[in-house]
């Protein structure tokens, strides 16, 4: 794959009077996410994202005026980057929020940083920009300096400007040249000393919520540009099904209609209003026949179909030998495709001009994305460019991608003419890439002293990145009379792991031997979703857990930190057993669960304890209060942090309780709210806690999924821990709650 | 055309009856807080206030709304200077993504207004329509009671000066 970079410096001529920017020779693939690690870079290691762009050159511009931006080739998906980000450039710079503007990702004028995902854009966006910040406000103390013939110790800074001790100040934007940061990064910066700082780990409002809670254009879904059309895609009831016939005259006579759009199988219709095109969709869809498309697998099948499909095996980790004596026990644990099922379905607006086509998305990827539509429309890179414009909640790669390519295709049909295309909540429910369906194996030696002396764990899964980058990822491109191929997956094993995510356990266990038995067929559609495969591995790593220390005759906190050495992974791991009161007793009816993770056993540690309430007659359940303890490093925005976790939790126990794909060899049966039923108000608990430890000057490290994988396992365990029957296959249905109690 | 009582203003517009409130509301109106969320009433991020009761507005087609007093989140205050339900919302920061927030308030404003006392399990029971993705649940409870507070206080303090 070869990767195309900006011409920052033509982009941004004449925009400002300095550029503080990282240069991008080094190719922005390095965070291609789930699917690759990090590269190393040449030369000494930079902080964050500058390890990959190691020249000076793309995070920050001062005008003359002294007003700085900062662009993030990151993208706020409802997660809050722009408030951590922004907390951390105004402490680095020395600025007042409101001095700074921010920009993200967009491919004409931010770095590429690759996806926004994996829980990646603290440790590595954050870090770029705190150092990049840190390197500019030096230099201009140092400009400072020499301009007033003082020594750079006696200056300090504030508000965007450098004050020496006799009164004198310098503004920045008097201090700016074209050439004063046009240098290489260094790998050490003098950040701010914590006294200094008033953001970075101080309480600070989310700056995005004001106009999302007064009518504010804040999503994709609000754009509105002069002319604007309305667009609406007619998809096959099953994917991959090809177009036969299409009676589109009268379609195209419809009040409102300006255009039926078809190309191969690819099929569109644009009106004047939005209702006019849902009204015109209804319409064609009736009008059109589809062949019958390949058939799904039989869901109750499953199973059998992951072990009869391995393409592959990968070893994911071998480490430690022997073959200890002592008791053997192994357990089989399964998860169902299950869905990112955003509360707005996607949306995206294209407009084609003749020297530019311009899309408007709420994608993870803006390059990647430009990329794939570039090559799907065979058009030179630069002649397309994607802007990330905030969409309902992401959690992996959904539609967004896929919308953005069909408006790019509409609009190329329609020159000049901005095409805002908005998927029905069944397209969404049907056409988004799931989170595959996986099994875990696991086999484990309990020695006579109680300690687990081997564990061998084997998961089956498909790849779960089927990230554009390549055309064929998109749906329209597979659909166009030139047709892209769906690219070929691959199985790729590396440190922060894909479908073989958290699969190794972060105990201390002398052998260790896991498998990743890749799947490369992919029946339903699958890709990223919060967590990858980390949700079913510390799933079935932390209920195996609590099933070695029941035949332990250990308490599973006390046998989890038996286990444990890392001081940090022990103190998470008290803490919420601390504040939970793991030591109380509960009432009849009510269980306890616990379970522990460290995200991609990189990232954050995430600790937690779950109660559950049970009515043994029905098998209704509810999660009645859970208590997290997390480390993510140095904090810069604590109730950022609370919130994600916090979401984290409510979201997995809506997976883990209720969620499902449904599907026949027919094509997928889950088409709406109704048919994929998640969490409501009625079962949300009564508390959740979030305890976050403090780890001054200690790297950030990324917190957004951390919680999903120890919300199922705890969950597991407490439903274990009252009906003394363990549930192994997700979710944990009323059906399978109440059958449990007749075994 | 349709005659339509929006925020204390009255619209008369040239749309398709059939047309769902939701659309006129974001497309002509230019009012972008109900938000599309599935188009099938099971959602609840396009819910408005009309006539005190909470609505679906993306089931109900425009002409049968006509004359009735429909609220959106932008009847609720601005951004310069907030209502009870919008502060409570900023204060408790009850959003991740926040698609589904204005959807919420109208909501919890359709309670409030009717029920200004109403209790956490009467809020919870009320909410169950509506839908949230991000896990932002707790928070959006405790904006709830919170705008409750905010509220309650609000009419006592023009009870005060009404009085003085």
């Amino acid at each position: 794959m070869t990767q195309h970079l900006p011409t920052r410096r033509r982009v941004l001529a004449g925009t400002g009077a300095l550029l503080v920017c990282f240069s991008l020779t080094r190719a922005g693939l390095a965070q291609l996410g789930e699917v690759q690690g990090a590269k190393e870079a040449a030369g000494p290691k930079l902080p964050g994202a500058l390890g990959e762009k190691p020249m000076l050159d793309a995070w920050i511009r001062i005008d003359a005026n002294g007003a700085a931006t900062v662009f993030t080739g990151k993208a706020e998906l409802g997660q809050g980057i722009k408030t951590a980000l922004l907390q951390v450039a105004a402490d680095e710079l020395a600025l007042l929020p409101q001095q700074i503007t921010l920009v993200t990702a967009d491919t004409a004028r931010t770095a590429n940083e690759g996806y926004t995902s994996g829980s990646l854009s603290m440790q590595n966006s954050a870090t770029a920009i705190r150092h990049a910040a840190a390197q500019a406000r030096q230099l201009l103390i140092a400009e400072a300096a020499r301009r007033l013939s003082l020594s750079e110790g006696e200056l300090r800074t504030d508000a965007g400007e450098v004050l020496a001790p006799d009164g004198r100040r310098l503004s920045y934007g008097e201090l700016v040249s074209d050439t004063l940061l046009h240098v290489s990064a260094k790998a050490v910066s003098a950040l701010r000393p914590a006294a200094e700082r008033r953001y970075i780990g101080h309480a600070f409002q989310r700056v995005d919520i004001p106009a999302k809670v007064t009518g504010g254009e804040a999503y994709i879904q609000d754009r509105k540009l002069p002319g604007m059309l309305h667009a609406r895609v007619v998809r096959p009831p099953q994917p991959g099904a090809s177009l036969d016939d299409v009676d589109a005259a009268t379609v195209e006579h419809m009040p409102g209609v300006e255009k039926v759009v078809r190309d191969g199988d690819f099929l569109a219709v644009v009106a004047n209003s939005e209702w006019q095109a849902i009204k015109a969709m209804r319409a064609l869809s009736a009008k059109v026949r589809w062949i019958a498309p390949q058939s799904l697998p039989s869901p109750n099948d499953l199973t059998r179909v992951l072990e009869a499909s391995v393409a592959q095996t990968g070893v994911v980790a071998d480490i430690g030998t022997g073959s200890p004596a002592g008791r053997v026990l192994e357990a089989t644990y399964t998860r169902p495709y299950q869905m990112h099922g955003s509360i707005g379905p996607s949306c995206a607006v294209a407009v084609a001009e003749p020297e530019m086509l311009t899309i408007w998305s709420h994608t993870q990827g803006v390059f990647p994305d430009r990329t794939a539509i570039a090559e799907m429309l065979d058009l030179p890179i630069e002649k397309v460019r994607c802007i990330h414009v905030e969409g309902s909640g992401c959690y992996g790669h959904n539609g967004a991608d896929d919308a953005a390519a069909d408006a790019a295709v509409i609009a190329r049909a329609m020159p000049r003419v901005p095409i805002r295309v908005q998927w029905t909540r069944e397209q969404e429910h049907v056409s988004e890439p799931y989170g595959p369906a996986m099994q875990g194996k696991v086999r484990a030696t309990l020695t006579d002293d109680g300690r687990i002396g081997s564990w061998e764990y084997a998961v089956w899964s498909n790849t779960h990145s089927t990230r554009p980058g390549p055309a064929g990822a998109l749906l329209a491109a597979r659909q166009l009379a030139k047709a892209a191929r769906e690219p070929e997956p691959k199985q790729e094993i590396n440190p922060s792991g894909n479908g073989d995510r958290n699969a190794v356990p972060l105990y201390d266990i002398p052998r260790k031997h896991v498998l990743w038995h890749f799947i490369k067929d992919m029946p339903l559609r699958v890709s990223a979703l919060r967590g990858l495969g980390a949700y079913l591995n510390v799933f079935a790593l932390e209920s195996f857990m609590d099933e070695l220390a029941q035949a332990a005759g250990v308490d599973p906190v006390q046998f989890r930190l038996r286990h444990l050495s890392d001081p940090r992974a022990r103190e998470v791991v008290t803490l919420a057993a601390e504040q939970f009161g793991w030591a109380n007793d509960l009432p009849s009816g009510r269980g306890k669960g616990f379970a522990f993770a460290r995200y991609k056993n990189l990232a954050a540690y995430c600790a937690l304890a779950a109660e559950v309430e049970i009515e043994p007659a029905t098998g209704y359940a509810r999660v009645t209060r859970a208590v997290a303890a997390v480390d993510s490093g140095e904090i810069v925005n604590l109730d950022g942090i609370r919130n994600q976790i916090e979401g984290g939790i409510i979201q997995s126990l809506s997976w883990t309780m209720y969620e499902s794909v449904d599907f026949d060899r027919g094509g997928i049966r889950s088409t709406d709210w109704s048919s994929y039923p998640i969490l409501r108000f009625g079962a949300v608990p009564d508390t959740v806690e979030v305890h976050v430890v403090a780890r001054p000057s200690q790297p950030f490290l990324g917190t957004g999924e951390a919680s999903q994988g120890p919300t199922a396992a705890a969950i597991g365990n407490a439903i274990a821990s009252v009906t003394g029957h363990r549930l192994r296959d997700l979710p944990f249905t009323r059906d399978k709650i109440r059958a449990a109690y007749e075994t | 055309m349709v005659t339509l009582k929006v925020n204390g203003t009255t619209h008369e517009l040239d749309v398709e009856p059939d047309t769902p409130l939701l659309y006129v509301l974001r497309n002509n109106l230019g009012l972008n807080a109900a938000k599309f969320g599935c188009g099938l009433g099971q959602c609840g991020a396009c819910t408005v206030v009309v006539d005190g009761k909470a609505v679906l507005s993306c089931v109900v087609p425009v002409m049968l709304i006509a004359n009735r007093a429909v609220t959106t989140v932008e009847g609720l205050g601005t951004m310069q200077n907030p209502g009870p339900m919008q502060r409570a919302f900023i204060e408790e920061q009850s959003a991740q993504c926040g698609y589904c927030i204005a959807g919420m308030m109208m909501r919890a404003q359709a309670l409030l207004q009717a029920r200004p006392d109403a209790d956490d399990a009467e809020i919870r029971a009320h909410m169950e329509p509506n839908l949230c993705r991000c896990g932002t649940h707790m928070r959006i409870l405790k904006a709830v009671r919170r705008a409750a507070d905010l509220m309650r206080a609000e009419v006592k303090q023009s009870a005060l000066e009404s009085k003085s």
